[in-house]
């Protein structure tokens, strides 16, 4: 990986009218990484990812593509490619026309660019489909002429905005694997826009969380899960439990806190959240890293007893919402539904392993 | 059989919109100088009379040549204004497109009033087919634009925001993606326009000066009783042509439709 970054925000600020639709945005892409933006609507994630395709022009600040201030530059001209949410594929023309639609300024041969569609096409798996009508083409199919299309340009950066969400379930997680072994192949660097938190985990080597046009947090997908920053990023990232807690001592390395329902505990100071969680401190549980105790068996840790308040089941998983002894709101615990391990019943009194070390402390 | 009172309703409603066009070719063809029953025999005699009729041939090439002109002027203006009204947003829009399409419903009396006295007394210039022609265009457009409107507004932005992405300019990409697409549209709008000034009378009346239009024509000629026959001959014609440029026009509309994928949210058909 080289150490000049493929595109950096230096400070964007994006007004409509009155509306901030970007609050100064500063972050380095590195060159052929995997980025996610990832965000709920209106966050501003989109406008950013159109900022660096030049469809949308900045109120102030800076977008570089590989050291190259984009300003003036048009988005026709620039060195990105992009994969719509709909895809935009010419309804009017064939799947090769779509595909070699770039290739219509450059002045090789016909039999070069015919060569360049067929290898292109190869790629996404769609041989032989270059003389289709391609209108007539199924959700996934258009997804990859998209794809194609826009990668037989050897663009420096590949755009993605939503691409995966008109799919089907199947289809996008078959489809998500494909796009990681793609980005692979080619080298290129893939930013991707998405609202979907589990897939951002699965495709990115880095994600920026935005909310309200700011990034919350940026970092790789393991970070981010286990260690995010505030309790807004932990709660839009997979499910955290919370629970009220009040620090009430702090030597070196390690800080105190009286948890409800935990009792008083040592955390340490890397598995602090400085950001702001309102007036009241908070620890905060992914439902993993709790773990319901079957008869005999032993906590690696601590444990702490409660009642089962609801179950829900998954199959492969179950999940137990479990109200710990002396608290008021359960929190939720995953348990794989390993063979031989019976899924309990509504009401049935057991007991929570725990260890200090996989929580989070927000302050 | 029973006959429901709505299905007796539909059926009398079609037979007062199509009767009348159906006793055209009757009398067209009918061997008498009287427009009444009983028929008697059958001749072509009108066809060949009118076939003949110097002044009818220059009324019918006057028109010809206006329809021609005028909506492929209000077409392309209207391409313009569909495609402004549609994708930008700029001020006094609202007010600008009102008065575009205030010639629709604006009586067509007053159109031609005051559009002749501005060829008179404020342009000074000659009445000819040139200033009906100016005068179709603007009372065409409106329609125009209604079709247009449409076609622009379900075209698909990121399309041609693909195509720029792609590396082409907003010239190429407007001729590469956008017209193409609103194709079917743009021949809607032409026809449209093309059956409003073929049979418009008022403004024709008003600017024609001593040229005969096909409408203008007609009407002069109800005042002898001996032409009708004739007009009747013509009307048959002007039909048949009708239904002739319709099917043509929903051929290709339907074809465009399949060939793009679209669906199929009805024509004129």
């Amino acid at each position: 990986m080289t150490d000049n970054p493929m595109i950096a925000f230096r400070d964007v600020q994006k007004y409509y009218g009155d509306y901030h639709a970007l609050r100064g945005i500063s972050a380095e892409i590195r060159a052929g990484e995997f980025f996610s933006l990832l965000g709920p609507s209106g966050c501003g994630k989109t406008t950013l990812l159109r900022t660096i395709a030049g469809f949308e022009d900045i109120s102030s600040g800076a977008v570089l593509i590989d050291g190259k201030d984009m300003a003036n530059v048009p988005a026709n001209k620039r060195p990105t490619n992009m994969v719509f949410q709909s895809y935009a594929i010419f309804p009017h023309l064939t799947v090769a026309q779509n595909v070699g639609f770039g290739l219509r300024r450059d002045p090789r041969s016909k039999a070069e660019k015919d060569k360049l569609v067929e290898e292109s096409l190869e790629m996404v798996g769609l041989t032989g489909y270059g003389a289709r009508a391609a209108h007539a083409l199924s959700g996934g199919q258009r997804q990859r002429v998209a794809l194609a299309r826009a990668l037989i340009l050897k663009p420096k950066v590949l755009l993605l905005d939503e691409p995966l969400s008109a799919l089907d379930r199947k289809i996008r997680e078959q489809m998500q694997v494909e796009l990681i072994k793609l980005q692979r192949e080619v080298g290129i660097t893939f930013v991707l826009v998405t609202h979907d938190q589990e897939e951002a985990l699965v495709m990115s080597d880095r994600i920026a969380v935005m909310f309200e046009g700011e990034i919350a947090q940026l970092a790789d997908p393991e970070t981010l899960y286990r260690r995010p920053n505030s309790r807004r990023v932990a709660d839009f990232i997979g499910v955290m439990n919370f629970l009220p807690a009040k620090v009430t001592g702090e030597s070196g390395d390690t800080i105190t806190a009286e948890v409800a329902g935990l009792g008083t505990l040592d955390v340490a100071t890397s598995q602090v959240s400085m950001a702001p969680a309102g007036d009241n401190a908070a620890v905060g549980f992914r439902p993993e890293t709790l773990t319901i105790l079957y008869e005999g068996q032993q906590a690696t840790d601590r444990e702490a007893p409660g009642t089962i308040d609801e179950v829900v089941y998954y199959g492969d998983m179950t999940y137990y919402d479990v109200r710990l002894d002396g608290m008021e709101k359960p929190v939720r615990i995953s348990m794989r539904n390993v063979f031989g391990r019976p899924v309990l019943d509504v009401g049935t009194r057991t007991r929570v392993s725990w260890s200090p070390g996989a929580l989070v402390l927000f302050r | 059989m029973k006959i429901s009172s709505l299905k007796l309703y539909a059926l009398a409603y079609l037979v007062f919109l199509y009767a009348p066009i159906f006793l055209l070719p009757l009398f067209a063809f009918n061997d008498g100088t009287i427009i009444a029953f009983p028929l008697k025999g059958f001749t072509t005699d009108w066809f060949a009379k009118m076939a003949e009729n110097d002044t009818l041939r220059h009324a019918l090439t006057n028109s010809l040549i206006i329809a021609v002109t005028s909506s492929a002027g209000a077409t392309i203006l209207a391409v313009f204004a569909a495609r402004a009204s549609t994708r930008y947003k700029f001020k006094g829009k609202g007010g600008i497109m009102g008065l575009i399409m205030l010639p629709m419903v604006l009586p067509d009396i007053l159109m031609g009033m005051s559009l002749l006295l501005v060829m008179l007394e404020v342009l000074r210039v000659n009445l000819s087919i040139a200033t009906v022609i100016l005068g179709h265009v603007i009372i065409s457009l409106p329609y125009a634009i209604a079709v247009l409107q449409t076609a622009f507004a379900t075209l698909d932005q990121s399309l041609e925001e693909a195509a720029v992405d792609l590396g082409e300019t907003r010239m190429s990409t407007f001729r590469l993606i956008v017209l193409p697409l609103v194709m079917p549209g743009i021949i809607s709008a032409f026809l449209i326009s093309f059956t409003i000034s073929l049979d418009e009378f008022i403004v024709a009346f008003f600017l024609a000066g001593n040229q005969p239009t096909l409408p203008t024509y007609i009407f002069s000629q109800l005042r002898f009783p001996s032409a009708i026959p004739v007009i009747m001959a013509l009307g048959t014609c002007l039909v048949a042509a009708s239904i002739l440029l319709l099917s043509v026009a929903e051929f290709f509309r339907r074809r465009g439709i399949k060939r793009t994928g679209a669906k199929d949210t009805g024509g004129f058909l």
